[in-house]
């Protein structure tokens, strides 16, 4: 079908200009075009129309006038955000969550994806899959619900334990040096199996005829997973970590929201929950938009720089 | 698949930590779980002394009935499988709707609608424009806010097109058209029953996603009568905890007894479910949909 044979001329459409294309495209599948239209349509709604409305961060929004009628004020909400007290804690917070939640969360999937690469028996590896993947169906509420309870000064199992070793009761939620360290290991337990999963499917495509000939050649298994292994996950292991660098100043909102309390707010508040309770609680929208808009043009920065910086060193890049 | 490359001492050693470590992992992650259903089956007074560390002890079932008897844990539930019904079902037809066309390389203008589809995942408008959009839209406490703001989520929608593009023979197609075939034809007779993994994986992804939703309700939805299950969970689970934590509260040791019985048996009965449907589906995930998906 594909291949012309010489001398045939290339079919005339190719050189017709995108509108006509675009036309007789429309004529010939009517049916996908109309098929799609509803998700377009919910893109524009529901994404696009914020990221319109979001020039309210430049504007004194009156809900009374609208996004469109309401007056410019320029960089105003920037500049009181940028002179707030508040505005280098939220930094150091929101930066020292997820920079600490990417060193430990990141190489942890990869470690168990490895391990169970290795592993012989096919019954432990099951076992351990099904185990670790079930957490991360477990609700935001349900967790930090679970960690509450265990970590609990007065009834729960962590200060037993403590307790029963002859330590004195710790009440972690309420100091604040606690809080990252309960955000992130909460965090690896509940989705360092899953995360694992795209890691075990890149580990299957590696050719396995590489592994019989690095052992012919005498190589040890830690050699093979140092020089077989680890170079065929690399790429996966790029894509990921430009992902995740791109949502480092995207902290999940709803966990750290719901682990908040007025005695750890000194580590807690981060850009996310402070946009919420200025914007929504406290109706001051065109301020919280303006920090919300600070908060999503550092994350395409930081995600457009690694992006680069991945494809100029390793030729890996979303694109 | 390479045991039987196996030899020489270093290698025996690397197994046994290797397996040794698994197993280390394997406790970790399980104790939690474990304790929680031994504590929801558990004789309220022995978890409140701290005498539950692995197994349960007293037990009996009165959590449960006390859960079951709370009017706004059964006013959550019903909701929130309302939510999910209705919502996985339009997230479905929305992704087969979105993805259909994009998979199909006749489909002139699928990488402009790709990419404004993609742009969505990197950069949006926030959540106070999106709250201003949805107040405009009068969804504000309406039924609909649950299940329309998310109705397509991008990476499953490119998951899908992938597995349209990668598991279904162009050739099909072709003797599919070659017979008359229409596109919606294609899509409803060959594609569709040939997706089932995928679509089982949909069905999970976005089925665990309105279970466990909790921002939308909590920004927008104000009538208690609408709450799904996760709002009354904050209540019971966290609201209560940070008050006893607080030391505000004037708790009653009974009140207390009560809530820290039902806590745990709350947290399975709302976890269960979830759990439950995720072993069936498990065995797709790896296959086929994980695969090449990354790079879409």
């Amino acid at each position: 079908m594909k291949g012309y044979t010489k001398g045939m001329k290339k079919p005339h459409v190719q050189k017709k200009d995108p509108i006509s294309m675009l036309i007789n495209s429309v004529k010939r599948d009517w049916s996908l075009y109309l098929l799609i239209s509803p998700v377009i349509v919910y893109f524009i709604i529901f994404k696009y129309w914020p990221m319109y409305g979001v020039q309210i961060a430049f504007k004194n929004f009156m809900p009374s006038k609208g996004i469109w009628g309401s007056p410019w004020a320029g960089f105003k909400h920037f500049d009181r955000f940028f002179s707030n007290y508040q505005f280098w804690r939220l930094i150091k917070n929101t930066l020292g969550i997820s920079v600490y939640q990417l060193t430990v969360g990141f190489p942890i999937p990869i470690f168990l994806a490895l391990m169970l690469n290795e592993v012989r028996s096919k019954y432990l590896k099951k076992t351990v899959q099904m185990v670790t993947y079930a957490p991360h169906f477990l609700s935001v509420v349900v967790l930090v619900g679970m960690v509450l309870a265990f970590l609990s000064p007065q009834n729960g199992v962590i200060n037993h334990i403590l307790a029963l070793l002859g330590f004195e009761p710790i009440n972690f939620m309420t100091e604040a040096k606690w809080f990252k360290t309960i955000y992130v290991f909460s965090g690896v337990w509940q989705n360092a199996g899953w995360g694992s999963i795209i890691y075990m499917a890149a580990l299957a495509g590696i050719d396995t005829s590489l592994y019989e000939a690095a052992a012919i050649d005498g190589a040890s298994k830690f050699k093979r997973v140092i020089h077989i292994t680890i170079p065929g996950i690399l790429p996966t292991a790029i894509i990921i970590l430009i992902l995740e660098s791109g949502k480092i100043m995207n902290v999940g909102f709803e966990k750290v929201f719901l682990m908040q309390n007025s005695l750890n707010i000194s580590a807690s508040e981060i850009i996310s929950t402070y946009v919420y309770k200025r914007g929504l609680l406290g109706a001051q929208y065109s301020f919280a938009s303006a920090v919300g808009l600070f908060n999503s043009v550092i994350n395409l920065i930081l995600l457009i720089t690694v992006n680069r910086i991945s494809r100029s060193t390793s030729q890996n890049s979303l694109w | 698949m390479n045991n039987r490359l196996d030899q020489g001492k270093g290698d025996i050693v690397f197994d046994i930590i290797n397996k040794f470590l698994l197993i280390v992992i394997l406790i970790v992650t399980v104790y939690p779980l474990v304790f929680v259903a031994s504590a929801s089956i558990s004789d309220p007074m022995e978890v409140l002394k701290g005498n539950i560390l692995l197994l349960p002890k007293g037990v009996t079932l009165d959590s449960y009935r006390r859960v079951f008897r709370n009017s706004d844990i059964l006013t959550g539930y019903k909701n929130t499988i309302l939510y999910t019904v209705v919502g996985v079902i339009v997230n479905l037809t929305m992704t087969i709707a979105g993805a259909y066309p994009l998979s199909r390389k006749k489909f002139y203008p699928r990488n402009i609608i790709l990419a404004f589809f993609t742009f969505t995942m990197f950069f949006g408008g926030g959540i106070i424009p999106t709250y201003l959009v949805i107040k405009r839209l009068g969804l504000i406490n309406n039924f609909w806010v649950m299940i329309l703001p998310g109705a397509v989520q991008v990476w499953n929608l490119i998951l899908m097109k992938t597995f349209f593009q990668n598991s279904i023979p162009e050739e099909l197609h072709e003797a599919a058209y070659v017979d008359g075939g229409t596109n919606m034809q294609v899509l409803i007779k060959i594609v569709l029953p040939l997706s089932a993994p995928i679509i089982a994986v949909m069905v999970l992804f976005y089925g665990v996603g309105h279970w466990n939703a909790f921002f939308n309700a909590l920004i927008y939805l104000s009538d208690r009568s609408k709450y799904p299950l996760q709002l009354f969970l904050r209540e019971i689970l966290i609201e209560s905890q940070i008050d006893d934590m607080m030391g505000s509260s004037e708790a009653i040791a009974d009140q207390r007894i009560y809530a820290e019985s039902i806590k745990y048996a709350v947290i399975v009965a709302a976890s269960l479910p979830v759990l439950m449907l995720y072993p069936v589906i498990q065995k797709y995930f790896v296959k086929g949909v994980m695969v090449g998906a990354i790079k879409g």
